[in-house]
């Protein structure tokens, strides 16, 4: 399927990785990614905070250039701060006409326009419901045995659960256990899969931020998790890059590996760890791949314990 | 009738136990709600069962509990549906708040933690100069954008799911914010500039919300607390340019001109200016530098992974007609006026079914909540911008 894809700004900055890894994973899962090189940054709420309006219309045009991709089905995000950020804009632009059309004023110089009713997925989403996990699990062939995954949901893509499309028939709240399960992975179940990873208030308040970090990442570790999966490249950042500081200020040892999406399905569908950039992770994957035979291996959990951050 | 399972929570402090589960069956209609079913239990098996209630019809806040893990009022929940989305699809577990201490099995010391933080937000009117002989005359817009904050009952279900005060106890929390917009936002007050340099200026205040929308879901109804702390930081910011000690301002002001040069962001940029202000010295200003300091060994070890390279660091990302963007900033940001649609106040035009991304109604419709009419209920509402 050919997707108009919208791959967010932290996943060609701090968090290269994942972008690389969905551009390795896309043609195993027969998706074509047709960049959006000329959308810009979503807000993630900050512009919003601003501005509404202004966030409002930079989506909007995002949207506008992603329906003039020829041939695509919708538009897709591999950032839940993207897909959360741009739902909540979506749903002012589609409720009220007339403020579309003052957005699409604004956008008229430019020859764009926004028309109601855009399909925006998250590859989470996307995989679930556009491709099926039947179809996944036929393509796995390392299946994850033995890896205990923690799935790490964040906020963005859960909540408020109207915005963002929860229902009986899409529980897209347990989309990420149902993939870790597709993928042949165990999900471990721990307090913080649904919780904030604090990054939004990193330069506001560090202590509670990273405190938030720490605590999940802990739960997890007691847990017996070899790795965290998240779907947002910035719940990445805070549990990933900033781990070291998370175990400073939450006051325990933790170096837990944190994947990201297309990592984990890379994984399962045999790619090599090296081409899905897991050595770009501040805390090493240890736990999780051996790097002398590339096979997914969950290491003794007191050996993974005692893999330290450094 | 059908029979419900209830695991209710049961803690008696002065027993010196601990807390402990409890089932209790009930014979009951499916329409009756989950506080019909604690009562039941409680007048047929066990008079000890301690849950503070009153009006039973959503509206007195009394009965706040979390239901299946999530918060929200007893009187509120249809036993049939708390069945429904317990974990099991049988048993309804019910249990105190949380963030507040429990003074007896679901009563939770609303005092401690929800009220004093209420308090802390002066929650009453502060009119500037002598009252007018008659009432005060306001514009109608005005009073209808704090329908939102005044429709809060203080039932405490968002303080109970606050992941910020999870971590911080010492956060305002988003019940005492949104009542704080209340004021803010009103007219007659006299007092809203102070208002926000206290809000902005105390470390656990207005910044410390991470956007986690956990509040927003937790209200039973639609006041969105999450959505008035963004109201304040935008008033705070926008029309009063307070610099605040804890970043707030100069993040949102970086953030905002680094997506205008480039039409990304640029993290390695942002952080140092969010400490020493919104230019490209910024970073050389003594908070950015401490703060560097601070984050040295996470830096190294980005740079040694080839995480971020310090040519990308310096230079940072461009998107393709990023001048674009030049034009549609200025065009709204110099507008006389801040256009700002709010969902609960302007209801959606029409139920034409969505993309599947998202639906009609959210946290700012307020599915469950009252809508205020307005005059200009199709017209976006408009504030003030001096900028």
């Amino acid at each position: 399927m050919k997707v108009a894809y919208w791959p967010g700004c932290v996943s060609r900055g701090f968090t290269p990785e994942l972008h690389g890894s969905m551009a390795k994973v896309a043609p195993l899962l027969d998706i074509e990614l047709v960049e959006l090189d000329r959308a810009s940054c979503c807000g993630a709420g900050v512009i919003a905070e601003h501005n509404q309006e202004l966030a409002d219309t930079l989506n909007a045009r995002t949207f506008a250039l992603a329906q003039q991709v020829e041939g695509a089905e919708l538009m897709m995000n591999i950032c839940s701060t993207c897909q959360g950020a741009q739902s909540e804009c979506q749903q002012r632009l589609d409720a009220n006409a007339e403020y579309r059309d003052m957005v699409n004023e604004t956008l008229a110089p430019d020859g764009l326009a926004y028309e109601k009713g855009i399909t925006n997925k998250h590859l989470l989403w996307l995989m679930v419901e556009e491709i099926g996990l039947d179809v996944i699990a036929s393509k796995v062939t390392r299946p994850l045995t033995d890896l205990r995954v923690g799935p790490f949901y964040g906020c963005y893509i859960v909540r408020p659960t109207d915005r963002v499309g929860i229902t009986r028939e899409h529980p897209r709240d347990s989309y990420l256990d149902q993939l870790i399960e597709a993928l042949g992975g165990t999900v471990v179940d721990y307090a913080g899969s649904h919780k904030c990873c604090g990054f939004p208030i990193i330069t506001m308040n560090k202590e509670a931020s990273l405190k938030q970090a720490a605590r999940h990442l802990g739960d997890a570790i007691d847990n017996d998790a070899d790795c965290l999966v998240t779907p947002c490249p910035l719940c990445h950042l805070n549990l990933d890059l900033q781990q070291p500081l998370a175990a400073r200020y939450g006051g325990r040892d933790l170096g837990l590996p944190v994947l990201h999406l297309p990592q984990l399905i890379g994984l399962a569908f045999g790619l090599d760890p090296k081409e899905l950039g897991f050595s770009k992770h501040v805390v090493k994957p240890t736990s999780v791949i051996d790097w002398s035979t590339s096979v997914v291996a969950a290491v003794g959990h007191d050996d993974a314990a005692a893999v330290s951050t450094t | 009738m059908p029979d419900y399972t209830l695991r209710l929570r049961r803690y008696s402090p002065e027993t010196g136990a601990s807390a402990y589960w409890e089932e209790f069956q009930v014979e009951m209609d499916g329409h009756r709600s989950v506080l019909d079913g604690i009562l039941k239990a409680k007048d047929d098996q066990d008079g000890s069962i301690g849950i503070r209630c009153s009006c039973r019809a959503a509206i007195c806040g009394s009965c706040g509990v979390r239901i299946n893990g999530r918060p929200g009022l007893a009187c509120h929940m249809h036993l049939e549906e708390a069945q429904s989305r317990s974990a099991d699809g049988a048993v309804i577990t019910v249990e105190p708040m949380g963030n507040m201490p429990v003074i007896r099995d679901l009563i939770t010391d609303m005092d401690a933690v929800h009220w004093k933080k209420i308090r802390r937000v002066t929650p009453w009117l502060l009119p500037e100069g002598p009252p007018p002989e008659r009432e005060y005359i306001v514009p109608k817009e005005s009073m209808v954008d704090v329908t939102q904050s005044m429709a809060c009952i203080q039932c405490g279900a968002c303080v109970s799911d606050c992941l910020s005060m999870e971590v911080d106890p010492d956060f305002i929390g988003p019940a005492a914010l949104a009542k704080a917009y209340r004021f803010v936002g009103d007219p007659r007050d006299g007092r809203q500039r102070q208002r926000l340099e206290d809000l902005t200026e105390d470390p656990h205040g207005i910044y410390d919300c991470t956007h986690c929308f956990n509040c927003i879901e937790a209200c039973p109804k639609g006041v969105a607390p999450m959505s008035q702390i963004m109201r304040l930081r935008r008033i705070a910011g926008a029309d009063h340019h307070l610099n605040d000690r804890n970043n707030g301002h100069r993040h949102e002001q970086a953030f905002v001109s680094l997506v205008k040069q480039s039409g990304l962001l640029h993290e390695a940029e942002l952080l140092p200016r969010s400490y020493g202000g919104d230019s490209w010295f910024g970073k050389f200003a003594p908070k950015a530098g401490l703060e560097l300091v601070d984050s040295l060994p996470v830096i190294l070890r980005a740079v040694m992974r080839r995480k971020v390279t310090p040519a990308g660091a310096l230079v940072g990302h461009k998107i393709d007609g990023h001048q674009e963007l030049h034009r549609i900033f200025d065009t709204i940001e110099n507008r006389d006026e801040r256009f700002e649609l709010n969902l609960y106040i302007v209801q959606p035009d029409e139920e034409a079914p969505q993309g599947d991304g998202a639906s009609a109604d959210g946290d700012d419709s307020a599915s469950g909540g009252a809508v205020q009419g307005s005059p200009s209920s199709s017209s976006p509402e408009r504030s003030p911008n001096p900028s």
